[in-house]
């Protein structure tokens, strides 16, 4: 297998703003079996003190998928689709996030690696987030592997 | 609940999520709710050109489970942090359950908090996630 371009090191993707809606947020919710109403029931996210709908733990995954090329990296890397497994995913929660913020999705390859005399090979993206107060809201690393 | 994160001690197992069997919709779904619309998740045809059985689940909709153990449980604003390994593919109808441990106890002046360990195993013992999380008991 043809090794990545660690060139692509320091690549930065064009940020990506995402504004998160409600619907949205109920949608999540639906397809990962969430019942607490504190993520589908604004009346209920609101009695409990919110201003809005919560987003839950692995929400900010929905943002990277809002560009227009979203696999755009898989051309720089050369990488067929049907070849990638997610590897890792860490998360830094620095503030909730609500229906209503605006995220603004910024985004680079930190890393190359591989593994396994190069059967495996890695790529790194460093994501942070920050809302409508150009406060930073989360963190996230995000390792992809072609197998 | 009877589990209490802020009294928690070390090898306090965290009550477990048990999830139905993986089935196609469950990842079209996720596919429309995520925006991840690779088709290794949704068509066959695609994944065995791939040289996969069928379709495998979105590793991120397994995570999201393990986020719903930890809120069902926890206050999403005391998670700080959430790190997961995917160590092997979820494929239709396998049957999961999340599972944590408290294995670390930290106090400091300005914060004190425990670890999780995280894991999510399919019901005949394959471990699809491995992971940790930082809770924060102040």
């Amino acid at each position: 297998m043809k090794m990545f371009d660690r060139s692509l090191i320091g690549k930065k993707y064009p940020q990506i703003i995402f504004e998160i809606k409600e619907e949205r947020l109920k949608l999540f919710a639906k397809a990962t079996g969430q019942s607490d109403q504190l993520y589908t029931n604004v009346k209920f996210a609101k009695e409990k003190g919110h201003p809005s709908l919560l987003a839950p733990p692995t929400f900010l995954t929905v943002v990277s998928m809002e560009q227009e090329d979203p696999y755009q990296y898989l051309k720089d890397l050369k990488i067929q689709m049907g070849k990638l497994l997610h590897a890792n995913q860490e998360y830094i929660y620095l503030l909730p996030i609500y229906a209503g913020d605006i995220l603004r999705m910024e985004s680079e390859i930190t890393d190359i690696f591989d593994k396994k005399e190069g059967s495996l090979q890695f790529v790194v993206f460093t994501s942070t987030y920050r809302n409508q107060d150009k406060v930073i809201v989360g963190k996230a690393k995000t390792t992809l592997v072609v197998r | 609940m009877s589990w209490n994160y802020r009294e928690a001690e070390i090898g306090d197992e965290l009550p477990s999520l048990s999830l139905e069997p993986i089935s196609r919709s469950n990842m079209i779904l996720y596919a429309q709710a995520s925006g991840d619309h690779n088709p290794i998740h949704t068509d066959k045809d695609f994944a065995v050109e791939s040289g996969l059985p069928d379709v495998i689940a979105h590793g991120m909709l397994i995570m999201a489970y393990l986020g719903r153990m930890l809120t069902d449980i926890v206050p999403q604003s005391k998670i700080e942090n959430i790190n997961v390994q995917f160590t092997n593919m979820t494929h239709l109808h396998d049957e999961l359950k999340c599972i944590g441990k408290v294995v670390e106890k930290n106090f400091s002046t300005e914060i004190n908090t425990i670890l999780v360990s995280l894991r999510v195993e399919e019901i005949r013992g394959q471990k699809k996630i491995l992971g940790q999380a930082l809770i924060n008991i102040n």
